[in-house]
């Protein structure tokens, strides 16, 4: 099955069968990484261009180094030095971007569909790396990536989501790619942090966690995003991490080999105990190695569907 | 697609892959020191066959390794049909090693060319030698065969149709007239 699509924005808008060709493609991209020499030349003469508007450090790097590794060129932008901090709209930004004959702008932005807005009005790539509480694609694609690779398989697999869901686009781009492949999504938060209307989207929802765990074959712990929005109200950390906060504890009572993950960086004693996220269930550093195959993947196939376009 | 002629069947590959092994052998007087690469898809399995007449010969297991060239390939910007990426699996040591690559068809040698450009960034082997079951000609590169199977001379509107067991349920070697 070829991949058409010239950007990513959204789980919410692949098929089943394109995200298992994403983590296929993943698979083979793995193997670059534990080369001597880590570069092929796929994308040797591509130019990516990382436009942020939000600070990112842990995915602006690994797509810098995933665009390395195919040979790309890589350009960052952050906002702080760019002619937006001087009143150039973002289609604007895009089009000068696209004007440079880049080929690939990687964006995170704070205003959900920013990716689709920037997406529509260019001929080149977009590839969504987070826009406001809407979705950030790879991340989830990375997740799943490492669960597959963990229990070797997705379908009928039961995968608890706890944390901050509402303020969450990890969680969004989760939901859409696990319940596409035939998983079973529990969401466990408190009641404040659970977005209304997310059980449309065929999930449940709990507020006990120790309940979940019992059944639950992965949890992927949220970071408590206390920086995003001062003014809803948040749990106090202290009370939030008695209630929900995975200790070994409580995944002493979960099954043997639960799979723990987080899209980083942790809150140490807020999310989850240090035991736990250094522990042999936690997968988290995995998480980061295989966030590089997947958006080389990614990268590779995007560039990939537009070149068959023309 | 017109009529299809058989050239090769079941016995003559299974022959000419234990004659392969034995040239491979003589040629680097005895099986230490060597490696078997095979090229994704088809080339894996007669690597994998030519090992295992290695074995039979000197009663030594050669290493095999398969390579994916799809992302050395200099027609990717080109390409109409989006290539598949698939695994590479060379987890042994290829430095200072006589390495054999293998693929079904010899053609324009751009596969080659790729698979040469990726097998030096995994190491410095003593020596690449190629070994190819079918050589059907038409070079488009300065590249020839160590190990030839079957020189099938070809005009570029035929097509040559490698079929193995391990991938296809038969072993056999047809050309057939492209319309």
């Amino acid at each position: 099955m070829p991949w058409t699509k010239k950007d990513l924005l959204g789980l919410e808008y692949l098929t089943p069968d394109e995200i298992e060709l994403v983590l296929d493609t993943a698979e083979s991209f793995k193997e670059v990484s534990t080369r001597e020499i880590k570069k092929v030349p796929a994308l040797r003469g591509k130019t990516a261009v990382n436009l942020f508007y939000e600070p990112s450090t842990r995915t602006r790097v690994s797509f810098e180094v995933a665009a390395k590794r195919l040979s790309a060129d890589v350009i960052n932008i952050s906002v702080e030095n760019s002619s937006v901090r001087k009143g150039e709209t973002l289609i604007d930004t895009g089009k000068n971007i696209q004007a440079l004959k880049a080929d690939i702008i990687i964006m995170r932005h704070n205003c959900s569909g920013a990716a689709n807005i920037l997406a529509r009005s260019l001929d080149i790539s977009v590839v969504n790396a987070g826009d406001g509480w809407h979705e950030h694609p790879t991340q989830a694609l990375l997740d799943i990536f490492t669960l597959r690779e963990k229990i070797g398989k997705i379908s009928g697999l039961h995968v608890a989501i706890v944390g901050d869901i509402a303020h969450s686009r990890v969680a969004r781009s989760n939901i859409w790619g696990l319940t596409k492949l035939g998983a079973q999504v529990t969401l466990c938060a408190p009641e404040m942090l659970i977005p209304p209307g997310i059980e449309t989207t065929g999930v449940k929802i709990s507020s006990n966690i120790d309940e979940v765990l019992k059944s639950a074959d992965a949890v992927n712990v949220l970071r408590m995003q206390f920086e995003r929005d001062e003014n809803t109200a948040f749990p106090e950390q202290l009370d939030y991490f008695k209630k929900f906060g995975i200790t070994e504890e409580r995944l002493a009572k979960a099954k043997k080999d639960i799979v723990v993950m987080h899209p980083g960086p942790i809150n140490r004693g807020i999310e989850m105990s240090s035991g736990v996220a250094d522990g042999g269930n936690s997968v988290i550093l995995e998480q980061v190695t295989n966030g590089i195959a997947v958006r080389m993947a990614v990268l590779f196939l995007v560039s990939q569907a537009k070149e068959a376009k023309q | 697609m017109k009529e299809k002629v058989k050239i090769l069947d079941q016995e003559c590959i299974g022959r000419v892959i234990m004659r392969i092994a034995h040239e491979i052998i003589e040629r680097n007087k005895g099986g230490a020191g060597l490696c078997v690469i095979g090229i994704r898809n088809r080339g894996v399995y007669i690597a994998q066959r030519i090992a295992a007449c290695i074995k039979q010969i000197e009663g030594m297991d050669v290493a095999t390794g398969a390579l994916d060239i799809t992302l050395y390939r200099d027609d990717l910007a080109l390409a109409t049909g989006q290539p598949l990426v698939r695994k590479t699996e060379i987890d042994f040591d290829i430095n200072d090693k006589n390495l054999i690559l293998v693929d079904d068809v010899l053609y324009t040698g751009r596969t080659i060319r790729a698979a040469l450009d990726a097998l030096i960034d995994f190491g410095r082997p003593k020596s690449i030698q190629l070994a190819v079951l079918v050589d059907r000609g038409h070079r488009e590169l300065p590249i020839r065969a160590d190990f030839v199977g079957k020189n099938i001379p070809t005009s570029k509107k035929e097509s040559v149709e490698v079929y193995l067991n391990e991938s296809d349920g038969s072993d056999e070697v047809l050309i057939a007239e492209k319309e």
